[in-house]
């Protein structure tokens, strides 16, 4: 009986053919939506930030020149695995890969934090928002006929974010260490800070801020646990990490950003267009 | 005719409000079959409303509780006019409903050492409201449904059926509770009920033995008030209909602070808690006036200075607490005469102001959904500015006459009431937070009596319904397609409600004059006649108009209750005040004013629309067992009770 | 401070309809269901519509207003402009019944499929002891009034009608979620998996996050970030870690040879 809160039958038994919102059953309203404001803009605004970034860096991954002004060195290519980098004093490249590679060093390292955010949630948002319009805007109704989401292969393969979210830690490490090296003069005497100390100081603090705001950072140091009271120390990290996971979406910008913006530096200062401006 | 659908259960519920669903769990869990019948949708009944908490004598926060205490202040709130049998459960049974509420997955605030939180609330001694935030009737509601959702769960295991032995029938209208008449002895006993499915307009009868009410309140009589639209009275009307008494029904609580601004949202509560949690009332002055209208029964228990009051927010044991928390119908009037005497805010309320007295992050986390609620309607930020607000019709005292123990309707058997539609635990004023817990403790006697009524009557013994009786249960309910072939111009239904409204608030609303309740009774006497040929358009599925047009019957029978009995008692009492008669008077405290149908026909066609429909009678209430009168001073009782009562 | 608004409102039922003109009044401070009530007391005194408390407490009035899933007591007219036709329709991801009213039941059989609270058998009433710390969560999610507008939202089963048996849809999740995170919750002890069922029953992994649910929650909720995330990162825990799932195949080796 209808009145119950079971469903009807008719409901299920519905005509399959036009699914979605022109689904027999439902209002019957022919347009797939009814929005007035300019909903497609922030899908349209992200899908043009997200191309010119994958434009720019892949222009600047299969460079493989300018990567190194001493003592800074582009983001896209730290740490430098292969023998064909150019040497950086004490810096972080070490020769894993021999001779035998031939192309770019970036490709062997932006691997990682490429997988980072492919999978990280806010980008996965924004990509299936932006590209593939799965939705392109909330009741909008997407093109697609069919749709399984996150539960098949390939896209179930998101589920490995927090192996990226390792591997960020490890990248982030080694940029700190760079951040670090951009506080001695090209020739490796300590006490040198030029504006380059600081674009490195300002991308690896949004790196930072960004890995640490990933969502799988917050179910690992707290949001796994069932009582937050029994680890205080957790719960306080858990609370610091909520934080700044509410700015997961600023952040992911800010340091894709500052990551781009901090290798063009490298690349134009390596290039000679300018010279670093030196504090002291 | 067209063909009813007729359904047989152990006991049917009508409501699925906090009464109604604890009244089914029972029900179900004495093993019995039992229907729950709902206006709305499953979930979304009227105490999702309620906001500051459920009183019981846990001790949690203040260890000096005891059900003594609160059966002390729920008396006092109550100016003693309350059964206090019920009062005794609501005291003693009030722990264990909401322990139990735990047990189903209920998450209150909590207390430092991980106990259930209590709040300080008006006019009860110790902090005592299990809460949850100010959504404390929410997770009440949302508790109970999800109990239910666990039991059916349990028989889909046992029977494959979630809805073997408990469904929920949801967005159906109960017109008539159902009798089996019995020739020889004159008796009649309840056989189920008639009513329609709002979505389709299709008929239903659902037979049962005993049949529970649980239908809330009538505040939707009144023009302003916190009430939604469900709140037509529907159970006071079924009772009367089916032959019950109502007592009581002079009370009615206005709730001192609903928003009176802007004027759409007119009426919608402003919790208690606000106060509770240190919030204060000023008039355009910028006075805290509530110094000074401390009447004196309670004049020992507040505190005469501002800092006093202040002090004992954070020291309650050495300080007495500001007269802000007295009980809400003294409130409320403080709140009219302020504004009666220009010292009002723009828009005709009083000024309510937390935002000089906590902190914005306090603010709101403590009071999360009146912030919500007036930033999203008033346009106003509680945690900058104070609100506006005015009294608002809250709360029906009066009610369905019941047995204290078994919630069972005197005078027809199978016949139960729990919740605010059943009468006499509140006396003449309802303190804050036991409403709550008058739902699970009733709730569950009325779902326990109710099953135990039902398990008592054989097979061959259960009670039938006739056709007679359904054939003219239908043509009640289909009146208004024919109003207009029959009597020529329809009345708008929607018209005559707002005009009952405007009638009920403004003549018998929170200040009361002889000569206008009897303008208010001759006006209702002219809606009566006018409702009987309200008339609506389109077909019965899902038709508002239509459904107006039947609640307005309802809404009619309760509010000539109101007026009658209001009329009668010349005293001030509570939720009863009269400008003529501003005194209380012990003496009427040894009555109670019953309300029955004047005709006890269910024939609709037998009213006379000139004489009215109800017949009032007094009734002396049971004494108050010695051993709970000795709970109170001397000295108090004798505001209260009269020498000869003292003396006996 | 009252003007003649322009109205569209949905007015139909399964068999067909569509959105009908409407003029009506609208005065200062009113909300958009203020003016449906206005126009069944006036013009269409037979308009279908869901509503009950009026205050955004109950989440019974939920509609699209200009495309967009809201609670007709909770939108202020003073959000459109005086010229602006505002049109009404109801949820469109339900079937319709009449009207502004829709066909729900698709929720309260997904809230049936979801197993209920355990309670731990050692406790009795009275006993359980919570720190609010660890309830704050749970609370959180508990303010949700039902008002379905983000199952409305949600594509997976807005624009995917076949999805439904499969998807229990973001309220249900975010219940399973709530479960999950209660302290004292003792389904494992009753032999049921809340992460597995979210996984396997519930269609947790039709869910890619893209959040409208939250955008329409009137609580304002963060429905995606601290329930549905949270969940898919508890299910990672145990399906897709393969530490774990090592440590889990050689226990249930362990457990083969031990019978």
């Amino acid at each position: 009986m209808s009145t119950g809160t079971d469903p009807r039958p008719s409901a299920a038994a519905g005509s399959p053919a036009r699914g979605g919102v022109h689904h027999s059953t439902r209002a019957s309203i022919a347009p797939r939506h009814l929005r007035r404001d300019r909903w497609w803009l922030p899908p349209a605004a992200t899908a043009a930030g997200l191309l010119a970034f994958v434009v720019y860096s892949t222009w600047r991954a299969f460079a493989d020149e300018r990567y190194y002004a001493a003592p800074y060195v582009s983001p896209f290519y730290s740490p430098c695995l292969a023998e064909r980098c150019v040497p950086m004093k004490d810096g972080a490249d070490w020769e894993v890969f021999g001779s035998w590679w031939a192309l770019s060093p970036a490709l062997l390292i932006l691997i990682f934090p490429l997988g980072f955010r492919l999978t990280c949630y806010y980008y996965r948002k924004a990509y299936y928002r932006g590209f593939w319009a799965s939705p392109p805007a909330c009741a909008v109704a997407e093109p697609h006929a069919k749709y399984t989401g996150e539960s098949r292969f390939p896209l179930v393969l998101q589920n490995i974010h927090r192996y990226f979210f390792y591997f960020a830690v490890i990248v982030a490490g080694i940029l700190t260490y760079d951040a670090v090296l951009a506080f001695r003069d090209e020739r490796g005497a300590w006490g040198h800070m030029g504006l380059g100390t600081l674009v490195m100081l300002a991308n690896i603090a949004l790196i930072w801020a960004y890995t640490l705001s990933c969502h799988s950072c917050r179910h690992i140091v707290g949001g796994r646990l069932r009582t937050f009271s029994k680890h205080p120390v957790r719960y306080r990290m858990w609370g610091l990490v909520s934080r700044l996971n509410a700015r997961h979406m600023l952040l992911a910008w800010a340091s894709l950003i500052s990551v781009a913006l901090a290798d063009l530096y490298v690349y134009l200062v390596a290039g000679g267009v300018f010279d670093d401006p030196r504090f002291f | 005719m067209t063909r009813v659908d007729r359904q047989s259960w152990d006991v049917v519920v009508v409501g699925a409000g906090g009464a109604g669903l604890r009244a089914a769990i029972e029900a179900r869990e004495q093993g019995l079959r039992c229907a729950v019948i709902c206006k709305s949708l499953f979930g979304k009944a009227h105490t999702v409303m309620a906001e500051g908490g459920i009183a019981a004598c846990m001790g949690n926060v203040n260890a000096n509780d005891n059900w003594q205490v609160h059966f002390r202040d729920t008396l006092r709130g109550g100016k003693f006019l309350n059964d206090w049998r019920m009062a005794e459960l609501l005291a003693r049974e009030a722990p264990d409903r909401v322990w139990e509420l735990e047990t189903w997955g209920a998450v209150f605030d909590r207390t430092p050492d991980g106990r259930i939180s209590q709040r300080n609330f008006g006019g009860h001694e110790y902090p005592r409201l299990a809460h949850v935030g100010d959504r404390t009737g929410l997770e009440l509601i949302r508790t109970l449904q999800q109990k239910v959702v666990a039991l059916q769960q349990e028989d889909f295991r046992r029977h494959g059926d979630h809805e073997a032995r408990l469904k929920v029938f949801q967005e159906c209208t109960v017109t008539r509770v159902l009798r089996e008449r019995d020739v020889l002895s004159g008796t009649s006993r309840v056989s189920g009920v008639f009513g329609y499915e709002r979505e389709s307009g299709r008929f239903l009868v659902l037979e049962a033995p005993a049949v529970v009410l649980a239908t809330g309140g009538i505040g939707k009589s009144f023009k302003v008030t916190s009430n939604s639209w469900e709140y037509t009275g529907d159970g006071h009307a079924l009772a009367l209909l089916a032959g019950a008494r109502l007592v009581n029904m002079e009370f009615v609580q206005f709730h001192p602070t609903g928003m009176v601004w802007p004027p759409s949202v007119k009426g919608i509560l402003v919790t208690e808690s606000v106060r509770g949690d240190g919030g204060v009332l000023r008039n355009s002055d910028g006075k805290r006036f509530m110094f000074d209208y401390i009447p004196d029964v309670f004049k020992e228990k507040y505190a005469e200075t501002e800092d006093e009051g202040d002090r004992w927010y954070t020291d309650p044991d050495h300080n007495r607490r500001p007269p802000e928390l007295l009980p809400r119908d003294e409130v409320a009037r403080a709140i009219n005469s302020e504004v009666k005497a220009g010292r009002g805010s723009p828009h005709g309320g009083v000024f309510l102001d937390v935002s000089t007295r906590m902190p914005a992050e306090a603010i709101r986390r403590k009071l999360p959904s009146m912030h919500h609620q007036f930033k999203e309607l008033a346009d106003v930020d509680i945690t900058a500015e104070a609100m506006e607000v005015g009294p608002t019709c809250h709360y029906v005292m009066g009610g369905v006459e019941v047995d204290p123990d078994t919630a069972a309707a005197v005078g027809v058997p199978g016949l139960f009431a729990a919740g605010e539609v059943a009468g006499g635990l509140h006396g003449s004023n309802r303190l804050g937070g036991n409403s709550l817990s008058d739902l699970l403790v009733f709730g569950r006697r009325a779902g326990l009596y109710a099953a135990r009524y039902a398990a008592g009557v054989d097979a061959a013994g259960r009670p039938a319904v006739s056709d007679a009786e359904v054939a003219s249960a239908e043509a009640e309910a289909l009146r208004p397609f024919g109003a207009e072939e029959a009597t020529g111009a329809a009345e708008n239904p929607y018209a005559l409600h707002q005009e009952l409204q405007q009638s009920m608030n403004d003549l018998v609303g929170i200040i009361r004059k002889a000569p206008e309740m009897e303008e208010a009774l001759r006006r209702l006497s002219g809606l009566r006649a006018r409702a009987r040929r309200a008339g609506v358009e389109g077909h019965r599925q899902f038709n508002p108009g239509w459904h107006l047009a039947l609640d307005l019957r309802n809404m009619l029978l309760v509010s000539e209750c109101v007026a009658r009995a209001a009329l009668e008692r010349t005293e001030s009492r509570g939720g009863h005040t009269r400008d003529d008669h501003p005194g209380m008077d012990r003496r009427w405290r040894q009555a109670r004013l019953v309300c029955r149908l004047a005709d006890d026909s269910t024939e609709p066609a037998a009213e006379d629309p000139a004489l009215g429909r109800i017949r009032l009678e007094r009734q002396e209430p049971p004494a108050i067992r010695p051993d709970l009168l000795e709970l109170f001073e001397k000295d108090e009782l004798k505001k209260y009770l009269t020498d000869e009562e003292l003396t006996r | 401070m009252s003007y003649q608004a322009r109205f569209k409102v949905w007015r139909g039922d399964a068999g067909g309809g569509g959105l009908t003109d409407y003029e009506v009044a609208v005065n200062e401070g009113e909300v958009v269901l203020d003016i449906i009530h206005r126009l069944q007391a006036t013009a269409a005194p037979d308009l279908a519509v869901r509503w009950n408390c009026k205050a955004g407490k109950c989440g019974s009035c939920s509609a699209e207003i200009n495309g967009r899933p809201r609670l007709m007591c909770m939108t202020r007219m003073s959000v459109f402009d005086p010229e602006e036709t505002v049109t009404v329709t109801p949820m469109r991801a339900f079937p319709v019944v009449r009207d502004l009213v829709t066909d729900v039941s698709y929720n309260y059989a997904k809230a049936r499929d979801v197993a209920s609270f355990a309670p731990p058998a050692d406790l009795k009433p009275g006993e359980y002891r919570m720190r609010q710390q660890d309830v704050d969560r749970l609370q959180e999610f508990r303010k949700c009034i039902e008002c379905f507008l983000c199952q409305n939202t949600c594509h997976v089963v807005r624009d995917h009608e076949e999805n439904k048996p499969a998807f229990a849809g973001p309220r249900f999740l975010m219940r399973v979620a709530e479960l999950d995170m209660h302290p004292l919750d003792a389904a494992a002890e009753a032999g049921v998996d809340r992460k597995a069922a979210a996984q396997e029953d519930h269609g947790l992994g039709y869910c890619n996050i893209t959040k409208c649910c939250t955008e329409v929650c009137p609580e304002h909720i963060k429905i995606t970030d601290n329930a549905l995330i949270p969940l898919k990162e508890r299910v990672v825990d145990r399906s897709y870690d393969p530490l774990v799932w090592l440590g889990n195949k050689i226990r249930r080796r362990g457990a083969e040879h031990g019978t």
